[in-house]
Order: structure tokens, then C-alpha cells, then sequence
């Protein structure tokens, strides 16, 4: 029997997370995909979920589930993993997707595996792949439980597939103890970010202490327009205030994972890492050969960025012919 | 108010790099420079500042080998007015539930208002501790922290969303999880740190808590780690010196790529 594999769906400002649909198409790649699908959501969630491989969607509409963080839905999804039994249950690595995997696994004492970049089914059991360590390592682990495998999953780890199918709707009922009314949402609140988006921006050029100055991110600015990218920067930048928060990759940042990351005057240290390892390809130049960056770079240039960068965008204007 | 900060010691990253055991599948931790985790030093922070506001005590609670000493005396240092050092070698090769049990039976013992942690460790990232530790507190909790303040016996929070953030309330006792870009931790005084001196650290081992091989340790773990190894996609990178033409190389890999 082809094993049954559930997405937790997540709605983020009125649309199906790009995430949610990444994992369906795994799901349905390796197994059967269902969905579940708690609080508010578009009217073509449903078609959307069933599009991307779901052939079942349980959803719970209730209002309950918006208003009220993690323990509603907690209780909802381990009613039904205890009255359905999947044999995997996949969440992706967002806030919501963290705190219900977290809720279910010790609910369960069943575990979980973090930060999953890809994993196979091999005789009933679960091996996860994941990229620890800012990059250094590639770890493969698997859950010891006779029950749910959860695993939370990074965004962008699969490219999402249409199907053309359509999904049957469960309706679940909403959860109805008090006791679970404990964290209220009292407000969400939008910030508007300025210029450019690093979320989602297919190329980054990114800049680190190396700059030495506010005013040289004009020439990374420059570079990102030239290559239809987004400019980002370490913490150590942010702090210096030569550029603001919305802009700082990694741990405490951003998360990204673009086509080509540029990493100008950039060490490398881990919790860079952490905001930007899985970007398909890394170009990086720093004056330090031992710089830790070069460690995950696909090219490295031991070099003045003050050098190197100028003669990259001439070179880009040159074979442009803007120049 | 009492408030139970849970704050991991790790390698100092600014002096080792990180290192897997190939046997033991495990972090290299012993004999390694340890510091007090960043995300548990803005936790404190955290503490000591709402503490300073309403009044009480903090206590750090901290799961870690010998070498963790130094850092849950900087905890103290810092302001903490009591540390628990959970210490064991049956801790071990603990997954997070086995972690958040330990935490949580230490926890129990104590009379407490708020648990505040890190968002995630410095060295192991995963942060699903927190709310695995409030489930088995039976407290609610809230992560993600950027704002913290409480009014009478309500937690409010400004919690990050993907779009910004929300403002959620909560009733105490709670746990919440704070990021680094909170606040900014103190730097601990001189006074601070003689008087961390004289305060006796206390330690439990997994017996003490009632906890045995099924619980904690690597025994008890549903995770298992089966291999440990460089990433096929990373590594097989080029380093070269510039030679004057580092930007034209650049830009050779970029149209290979097809960007330009
Ligand atoms: C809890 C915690 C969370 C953190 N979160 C983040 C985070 O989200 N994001 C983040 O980025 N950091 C984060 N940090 C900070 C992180 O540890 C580093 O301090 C930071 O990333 C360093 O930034 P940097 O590379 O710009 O600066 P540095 O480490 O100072 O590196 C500057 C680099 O520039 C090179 N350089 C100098 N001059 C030139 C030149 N002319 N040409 C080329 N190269 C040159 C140097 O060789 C050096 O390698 C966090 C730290 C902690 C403790
Ligand atoms: N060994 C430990 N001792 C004390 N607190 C811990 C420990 N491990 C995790 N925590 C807490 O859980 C948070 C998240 O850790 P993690 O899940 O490892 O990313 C940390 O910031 C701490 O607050």
C-alpha cells in the first residue's frame, strides 16, 4: 500500500504558501498527499491543494484557528492522526508550521526532524536529509516511533508540480474546550518593505563589513540592478546601520535561497549561513583566503571587493552592450 | 515574578568551528571553549529586564556538560539570582523531546510565572524546544518574541509573522521564546560577576528528576541520526587569488548560468 503522506497547508496573506505547494508535490511523488487546512483561506484553496497532488483536504473553517495560536490546531490535527494514522506528516519551517509540529511531537512523544532538506520512504521508516551546520555538514537522520514521522520542512527544498487533479473535502469539526483559547491574536500587523524583495528575488547580491561604508552599497545596488537581483547584508552591517533590518540575511534575518547569492566582503560566519546555504549557486570575494564563506562559495575570489566588483560590472555592462 | 530563563553553553563559535563526531554522530563539545548561547544571553536580558520592572528573581535553567560552567556563571553574572545546571552523562545524545523532559522536570520543581527561551540555539538550530517544553509544563506558549511586557497576570507579546508581526496575549504562567534582535545583553559588571562567585549553582542528574534510559539520553531518542558527511552540491567550489580578472570570472560564471 502506497504510503499516505500529509501537508500541513498554510494560508499566508490570502494566498496558499508557495511551501505548502513544494511539499504536496513531494508527497504526492512518493506517496498518497493529503492536506490539512485550518482557518480562513482563499475560495480556491481547495482546488489549488487538489492542483498540486492532494486527492483529500480536511479542513477546518473555524475561526477558532485564526484567532487562537497553536493549541486549536494542535488539538484538531492530532485528533485526526490518531483516528487516520499517516504514515508522515510534512510542515513547512514557518513560524505556524514550527509551533504545531513542536505541539504534536511531544503530544505524540513522538519527535520530530528540523530543518528536512529532502527525505525517502525505505521499508516503512523515514530518512531525512538534512543540511546542518551553515552548510559544513549533510546530515541523514530518521525517526525511531511506531507512529507519525513529522518533519518540518525548508522552504524551496522541491519544485512544485501541477497535477490537474482535484482533492475530496473532509470537513473537520472545530475544537471546542475553552482551555485551548489561550494565546489570543489581538492584531496582525503588515510592515511594508521598501525597494526590491529578497523573498523571492532570483539573484542576491549581498555585502558584508568588507564595504566599509554605507555609501558602497551603491555599487552592490548597481551590480543587483545589472543581474535583476535584490541587495542584502550581514547583521554586522545592520548593526552599523549602513543599511536597515529588512535587508539582514540569516538566523536573525532573512531567509533566502536564490539562483546566485554574491557575497562581497562577507566572512561567512554561521548565522550568515543559516539566512542563505541553500542558494543554488554562491559566488563569494574577500581579501581572507581563510574566510569560512569560501567553505559553501562555488566560486571564491580572494580579493578586493573594491577591485573586483567595479570590473564585474563593467564586464556585465561590456557584454550587455551597455557599454 | 519568577522567571525561568532556559539557556543553553555551546562551543564558542567565534573560536572553534563546529565540529560532528564521525563515531558518536554527535557535536564535538568537550574540550572546547564554551560560551553562554547569544539567543540564551538575550533571553536572560529579557528577564532581568522585566524582573527589574516588576519585581522577583530570575533562574537560569541549563541541560550541558562540565565544560557549560562558565557560561551559567555569566548567566549569573549577568543578574540571574539562581542557576540549575542539569549535568549527566545519561543526557547525552538527547533529541529535543529528551530535552525538553529533562528542562521540564527541573521546572516542575520550582514555582514559577514566565519560562522564557531562545527562539533557537546558536549551535543546533532546530527550535522546537520551546513549545515541546510548554506542552509538558501545560502552559501556553508563544515564539518568535520581539516585544515582551507584562500587566498584571497577561503576557503581551509582538510575535514575527512572515508579513510583520502580531500582538498576541496570553495568560501566566507562559512560556515565550524571544529572538536576538530583542534587546541587547548587558555586559556583566564586576560587581555582577563577585557576586555570581558566591552563589551555589544547583545541579541535578537524571536520577534527581526520576528520569531514566527511556526518557533522556540517546537511548531514549526518536531522532537518529544515521550518517554524518560533506553536502554533495558544496565543497567541490573553486577558490582562486585575483590575478586582476576576478570580476571577468565572475561574470564568465554568471553567463554559464545564464543570468547575464
Ligand atoms: C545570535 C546571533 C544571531 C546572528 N544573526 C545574524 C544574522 O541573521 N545575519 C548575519 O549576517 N549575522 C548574524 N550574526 C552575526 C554573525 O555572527 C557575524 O558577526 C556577522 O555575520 C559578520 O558580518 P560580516 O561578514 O559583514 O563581518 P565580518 O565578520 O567582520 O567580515 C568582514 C569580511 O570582509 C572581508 N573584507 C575586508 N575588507 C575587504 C575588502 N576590501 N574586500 C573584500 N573583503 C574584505 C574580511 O576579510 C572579512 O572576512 C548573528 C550573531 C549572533 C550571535
Ligand atoms: N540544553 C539546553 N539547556 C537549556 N535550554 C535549552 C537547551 N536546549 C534548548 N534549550 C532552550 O530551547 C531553545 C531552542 O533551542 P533549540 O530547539 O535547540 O534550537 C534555546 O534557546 C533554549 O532556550
Amino acid at each position: 500500500m502506497p504510503e499516505r503522506i500529509w501537508v500541513y497547508a498554510e494560508v499566508i496573506d490570502d494566498h496558499v504558501t508557495p511551501t505548502t505547494l513544494e511539499l504536496l508535490t513531494k508527497a504526492a511523488a512518493v506517496g498518497v498527499a493529503e492536506a490539512i487546512l485550518l482557518g480562513s483561506a482563499p475560495a480556491d484553496a481547495i482546488q489549488i491543494l487538489g492542483d498540486y497532488g492532494a486527492t483529500r483536504v480536511y479542513r477546518g473553517d473555524d475561526s477558532v484557528f485564526d484567532d487562537f495560536l497553536t493549541l486549536p490546531a494542535v488539538e484538531a490535527v492530532s485528533s485526526l492522526l490518531a483516528a487516520e494514522k499517516p504514515d508522515v506528516m510534512l510542515f513547512p519551517s514557518s513560524y505556524a508550521g514550527r509551533d504545531l509540529a513542536s505541539g504534536l511531537s511531544a503530544k505524540f512523544d513522538c519527535g520530530a526532524i528540523t530543518d528536512v532538506g529532502d527525505f525517502r520512504l525505505e521499508g516503512g521508516s523515514v530518512v531525512a536529509t538534512i543540511p546542518a551546520l551553515g552548510g559544513s555538514y549533510q546530515t541523514t537522520a530518521t525517526l525511531e516511533n511506531n507512529g507519525v514521522r513529522l518533519l518540518l520542512v525548508r522552504p524551496k527544498s522541491f519544485e512544485p508540480r501541477q497535477t490537474g487533479g482535484t482533492a475530496e473535502v473532509v470537513t473537520v469539526a472545530a475544537p471546542t474546550d475553552e482551555g485551548l483559547k489561550k494565546v489570543r491574536v489581538v492584531e496582525r500587523v503588515t510592515v511594508p518593505v521598501e525597494g526590491p524583495q529578497l523573498e523571492g528575488a532570483k539573484n542576491i547580491v549581498s555585502g558584508g563589513r568588507g564595504l566599509k561604508s554605507a555609501e558602497s552599497f551603491q555599487m552592490l545596488r548597481e551590480l543587483a540592478d545589472l543581474i535583476g537581483g535584490a541587495v542584502g547584508a550581514t547583521r554586522a552591517v545592520v548593526d552599523q546601520s549602513w543599511v536597515p533590518y529588512s535587508m539582514q540575511i540569516g538566523q536573525t534575518g532573512k531567509t533566502v535561497t536564490p539562483e546566485v547569492y554574491i557575497a562581497c566582503g562577507i566572512s561567512g560566519a554561521i548565522q550568515h549561513l543559516a539566512g542563505m546555504k541553500s542558494s543554488k549557486t554562491i559566488i563569494a570575494v574577500n581579501t581572507d583566503p581563510e574566510a569560512p564563506i569560501f567553505k559553501v562559495a562555488d566560486l571564491g575570489i580572494v580579493g578586493d571587493v573594491f577591485q573586483v566588483v567595479p570590473q564585474l560590472i563593467d564586464e556585465i555592462k561590456k557584454r550587455k552592450g551597455l557599454a | 515574578m519568577h522567571v525561568i530563563v532556559c539557556g543553553k553553553v555551546i562551543p564558542d563559535p567565534n573560536v572553534v568551528t563546529l565540529e560532528i563526531d564521525s563515531s558518536t554522530k554527535r557535536m564535538v563539545r568537550k574540550d572546547q571553549p564554551h560560551v553562554l548561547d547569544p539567543a540564551a544571553a538575550s533571553a536572560v536580558e529579557e528577564a532581568l529586564r522585566l524582573t527589574e520592572e516588576h519585581g522577583g528573581s530570575v533562574t537560569l535553567v541549563c541541560m550541558g556538560i562540565a565544560d557549560a560552567k562558565d557560561g551559567v556563571r555569566r548567566a549569573l553574572a549577568m543578574g540571574a539570582s539562581a542557576a540549575i545546571h542539569l549535568i549527566d552523562d545519561a543526557f547525552a545524545g538527547s533529541d529535543t523531546l529528551g530535552t525538553a523532559k529533562a528542562l521540564a522536570s527541573a521546572i516542575k520543581q520550582e514555582d514559577y510565572d514566565l519560562v522564557i527561551c531562545g527562539t533557537e540555539s546558536s549551535d543546533s538550530y532546530s527550535g522546537i524546544v520551546p513549545v515541546q517544553l510548554a506542552y509538558l509544563l501545560g502552559i501556553p506558549a508563544v515564539t518568535f518574541a520581539n516585544k515582551v511586557a507584562v500587566e498584571g497576570d497577561t503576557l503581551h507579546v509582538e510575535r514575527q509573522s512572515e508579513t510583520g508581526f502580531a500582538k498576541v496575549t496570553a495568560e501566566l504562567p507562559a512560556l515565550v521564546s524571544v529572538t536576538s534582535g530583542i534587546n541587547e545583553p548587558r555586559y556583566p559588571q564586576l560587581k555582577g560577576i563577585m557576586a555570581a562567585r558566591k552563589i551555589e549553582i544547583k545541579t541535578y542528574s537524571a536520577g534527581d528528576l526520576g528520569l531514566g534510559a527511556a526518557d533522556v539520553g540517546a537511548s531514549a531518542a526518536r531522532e537518529r541520526v544515521l550518517t554524518v558527511g560533506a553536502p554533495p552540491q558544496r565543497g567541490g567550489g573553486r577558490v582562486v587569488q585575483d590575478e586582476g580578472d576576478g570580476g571577468k570570472q565572475i561574470a564568465d560564471l554568471l553567463a554559464e548560468l545564464k543570468v547575464i
